[in-house]
């Protein structure tokens, strides 16, 4: 599943950085019908995680009532050198993650 | 006697005018009156609202950048039988830049004794060319994935270039085609292209504020489609819009449609991947 | 209704300002309101949603919010969840947070079922539920298109 996970390269400690998020995905509402009228299934990503330097920093349960091509952006305070981890998953239980690194100067 | 004086003056410009206007035409060869005249063209996003110049104007949060990406990736697949497209054109930053400016084009014949009429190639079309002939591959369908992203990838690196389709002799008779049919009135609201993009750009429709309708943009992300699409996919909705008959994708009067888009649309820069409602 | 009537009565007498929902809530607005908060009151001033009074397009709305919290690990914010009072789902979308987040900000694109009030909502590590809303206009495309 193609995805954007952006962190600044660099940041000084305790400054609060933001994080965004863009992943390729339809977020089927299972409202909508295609052409042979039949209902198409829902399929959303409905569990999305993010970790940092051993810390759950940010969880969003999502609904069909989110955008397809789903756009996060949340904050969290640059800590330690290392890696920002994304991890989530669908109504169909495909999995997806990214991970993006950040480099913290005292 | 001041009438008359005037008179005389007003016959003095008209003559001045009778000469001055054939060697004006013979200096610029205009193929025809532009109905939208050049100093008027604006781009989409003085018709667009804040956000959505917001989305396009970053790389990184631009939805259109995930297909950009996978075209990307697609860039450097070896393919087939053949090599990748960066085996024989490097980095498409290079070697593409400047390229998706000047199409839609007619393509290179290989045969120099052709007598058929050459084809006039959109950059899909004109991918999916060098994809039979030179990779060995069947062409990638209509708005399939990796057609989109490579021919987003592709128009991506003109991006900010001007338009520069140039309408010569040969390309005239294809040219005048595209310019009927978007004078052409059709549909159950028997309307034109004309009709709201040259005679009521800036005027509200519902919500929306109507747009001059350049093609600098595409492939686009469009909000109402929930993804990237080409040009043609909009014309097509477009037509629908009117409800007309959507003339098929690959059809060489969509082709000629975008050849005259793109000529109307003088030095408009490329805006691909661009973001719109 | 009536259940919505007496939860703003009693919510009423602890509010320092009540607010009226503007039309009666569409989907299942009040039971995710409820599995949410457990009808507990909800505060007004420290969060602020930004949205467009006028969406270009129902199915991609952008959409701000920022809750006023010192982000500490004795104050902070957990949840935020977003609601409509329109859409057939009226959970949009529950977002956790704590301390690690330095600031109670989140920024997200959401579908919107037509012109109707969305609401933002944040639990505070005390427990205490904080809310803001807005009317977003959405109207049908101008030129309807294929999908």
């Amino acid at each position: 599943m193609p995805a954007r996970l952006l962190v600044p390269e660099r940041a000084r400690a305790g400054e609060v950085v933001a994080v965004r998020v863009l992943i390729q995905h339809p977020m089927e509402t299972g409202f909508s019908h295609d052409m042979a009228g039949a209902l198409i299934a829902r399929n959303v990503i409905h569990t999305l995680v993010a970790r940092y330097a051993g810390q759950e920093i940010f969880r969003a349960e999502m609904g069909s009532g989110i955008a397809a091509n789903p756009l996060l952006q949340f904050w969290t305070i640059a800590r330690a050198s290392g890696a920002i981890t994304l991890e989530w998953v669908d109504d169909r239980g495909v999995r997806g993650s990214a991970s993006a690194s950040i480099v913290v100067e005292p | 006697m001041r009438a008359g004086a005037r008179g005389i003056w007003r016959w003095h410009w008209l003559m001045a005018g009778c000469i001055a206007v054939p060697f004006g035409a013979s200096v610029q060869a205009e193929p025809a009156e532009r109905l939208l005249p050049l100093a008027a063209v604006r781009p989409a996003a003085r018709f667009s609202s804040a956000d959505l110049r917001a989305l396009q104007a970053r790389d990184d949060a631009n939805p259109a950048m995930l297909w950009v990406a996978q075209g990307q990736a697609l860039w450097r697949t070896p393919a087939g039988a053949g090599a990748s497209c960066a085996g024989c054109h490097g980095d498409a930053a290079v070697s593409m830049r400047g390229v998706a400016a000047r199409y839609p084009a007619l393509e290179l014949s290989t045969d120099p004794a052709a007598i058929a009429p050459a084809r006039l190639l959109n950059l899909e079309g004109r991918i999916n060319q060098c994809r039979s002939r030179h990779q060995g591959l069947a062409p990638w369908p209509a708005e399939s994935q990796p057609l989109l992203g490579i021919s987003a990838y592709v128009a991506m690196q003109s991006r900010g270039q001007p338009l520069q389709v140039s309408v010569d002799a040969a390309i005239q008779p294809y040219w005048e085609r595209g310019r009927a049919l978007y004078l052409q009135r059709s549909g159950q609201m028997n309307l034109a292209c004309t009709h709201c993009h040259d005679r009521h750009w800036g005027d509200k429709l519902l919500g929306e504020t109507i747009s001059q309708g350049h093609g600098n943009g595409y492939p686009a992300y469009r909000l109402e489609w929930q993804g990237l699409g080409s040009l043609q996919r909009r014309l097509r909705a477009c037509q629908s819009g009117i409800r007309a008959e959507m003339l098929p994708f690959g059809s060489p009067a969509l082709v000629e449609l975008e050849l005259f888009l793109a000529w109307r649309a003088g030095t408009l820069a490329v805006e691909t991947p661009a973001v719109r409602r | 209704m009536a259940a919505r009537r007496e939860f703003l009565a009693s919510a009423a007498a602890l509010l320092a300002a009540p607010w009226t929902p503007a039309r009666a809530a569409q989907g299942d607005f009040d039971a995710a309101l409820r599995a949410l908060t457990f009808g507990s009151p909800l505060g007004d001033g420290r969060v602020q949603l930004r949205t467009p009074r006028l969406a270009d397009n129902g199915l991609s709305v952008p959409l701000e919010v920022r809750v006023d919290s010192p982000m500490t690990p004795a104050e902070h914010v957990l949840r935020i969840a977003l609601l409509s009072d329109r859409n057939p789902r009226a959970l949009i979308a529950s977002f956790g947070i704590g301390p690690f987040a330095g600031r109670a900000m989140v920024t997200t694109r959401v579908r919107l079922s037509g012109s109707q009030r969305v609401w933002a909502l944040a639990q505070l590590s005390d427990g205490s539920w904080w809310q803001d809303s807005a009317e977003v206009e959405v109207t049908e495309s101008a030129c309807l298109d294929t999908p």
